[in-house]
């Protein structure tokens, strides 16, 4: 049955308009969760407010059972499912480059358009430079190219790697989140700010 | 608009639940997660095509784009990322939390968050091309299909955002 889009269900013109409606619930969940503001966000890496960690690896978990679950069902084909290949010195080498981004800026790039619709000023400028960034790859890319493309691994899953079924894998994962929400929790109350409300109470 | 107007964010553990939702029902929609930073350079893209043709014709990158997406801007992404404008603003409108604001630590100026801003979206808009995703697309979506990629990224992300912390302190604390 799933992925619509895939097996024809959906025309591609529907897929497109319900990618808005998901995108209307991806932010307005950004946004309730308080997504939209840097400080919360950055509260992460000093322990102040870890929401980042328990809101994204609860998302994570929950997507990974419900695909295994859709699976068992029957309702999903996961071969259709895309998988982003790994090029394993890229990947590193964006990541530490975004993780100098994510603490100098206060966003990432979904959470800065979140912050915008609510007005926040600093999200239009964190934008403006991600299309500057944008900008300076793609017209760098031929100097680039080598690096982009080198170590390519296909698109290897975890399980496999590990030798591991699909749910014992995500069981893990589960029992390391509980571990890092817990660590979480007790990081909120050992750096809390007099100046940051969390959860504006 | 005061404080007291304000409603308090939601539960994280049930907005994980919620976002991690959303999620499922794009893969089973679309076969695909969720993402952001695709968008910016369907857009990027679409401007130097219509901007500067001939560059967009004989540059590598735009050369190889344009094989896979004919009309850059008819994508997933854009439109996902279009909702995203809409949902952000109609949660921000049913809490109070509609304001034009600077939000920053008090220790530093509007205009120091502002630089800073700007730095780390450049920063980051170039990551995430060179990473082939954001925190959304290869970190979130990566993970939540068990790609090793996603793992790789979210602990180069995360990792890198821990080890600068204390040098990026007085921005935020």
């Amino acid at each position: 049955m799933g992925p619509l889009i895939v097996n024809e269900i959906i025309s591609e013109n529907t897929n497109l308009f319900l990618a808005f409606l998901i995108g209307i619930g991806f932010g307005f969940v950004l946004e309730s969760n308080g997504f939209s503001s840097s400080r919360r966000l950055a509260g992460m890496f000093y322990g102040y407010d870890t929401t980042v960690l328990k809101v994204f690896f609860t998302a994570a978990i929950v997507g990974a059972i419900g695909l295994l679950f859709m699976s068992l069902f029957g309702w999903i084909d996961l071969s259709y499912i895309y998988i982003n290949p790994t090029y394993l010195w890229s990947s590193i080498g964006g990541g530490v480059v975004m993780g100098a981004g994510f603490i100098l800026g206060g966003y990432c790039p979904g959470t800065s358009v979140c912050a915008a619709s609510i007005g926040k000023l600093d999200a239009l400028a964190f934008i403006g430079g991600i299309f500057i960034g944008v900008f300076l790859f793609t017209e760098g890319y031929p100097l680039l190219e080598g690096f982009y493309k080198a170590k390519y691994l296909g698109s290897p899953l975890l399980n496999e790697v590990f030798n591991l079924s699909r749910g014992m894998l995500i069981f893990l994962i589960i029992l390391a989140a509980l571990a890092m929400f817990w660590v979480g929790e007790w990081a909120e109350k050992r750096f809390a700010h007099e100046d940051y409300k969390i959860n504006q109470k | 608009m005061s404080k007291k107007n304000q409603k308090p964010y939601m539960n994280p553990y049930l907005g994980g639940v919620l976002l991690g939702l959303v999620l499922v029902i794009a893969f089973w929609v679309s076969g695909r997660g969720l993402g952001s930073s695709g968008a910016v350079k369907s857009a990027v893209v679409a401007g130097v095509e219509t901007i500067a043709p001939s560059h967009a014709e004989n540059a590598a990158f735009y050369k190889q784009y344009k094989e896979t997406h004919p009309q850059p801007l008819k994508s997933w992404l854009v439109f996902e990322m279009l909702g995203v404008v809409v949902g952000g603003f109609l949660s921000g409108a049913l809490a109070g939390r509609l304001k034009f604001k600077v939000e920053k630590s008090p220790k530093i100026t509007n205009k120091t968050r502002i630089v800073f801003a700007v730095i780390g979206g450049i920063l980051f808009g170039f990551g995430s091309q060179l990473g082939r995703g954001c925190t959304s697309g290869s970190a979130l979506t990566g993970m939540a299909v068990l790609s090793v990629g996603g793992f790789v990224s979210m602990a180069a992300i995360f990792g890198t955002a821990f080890m600068l912390a204390y040098f990026a302190r007085k921005l935020w604390i």
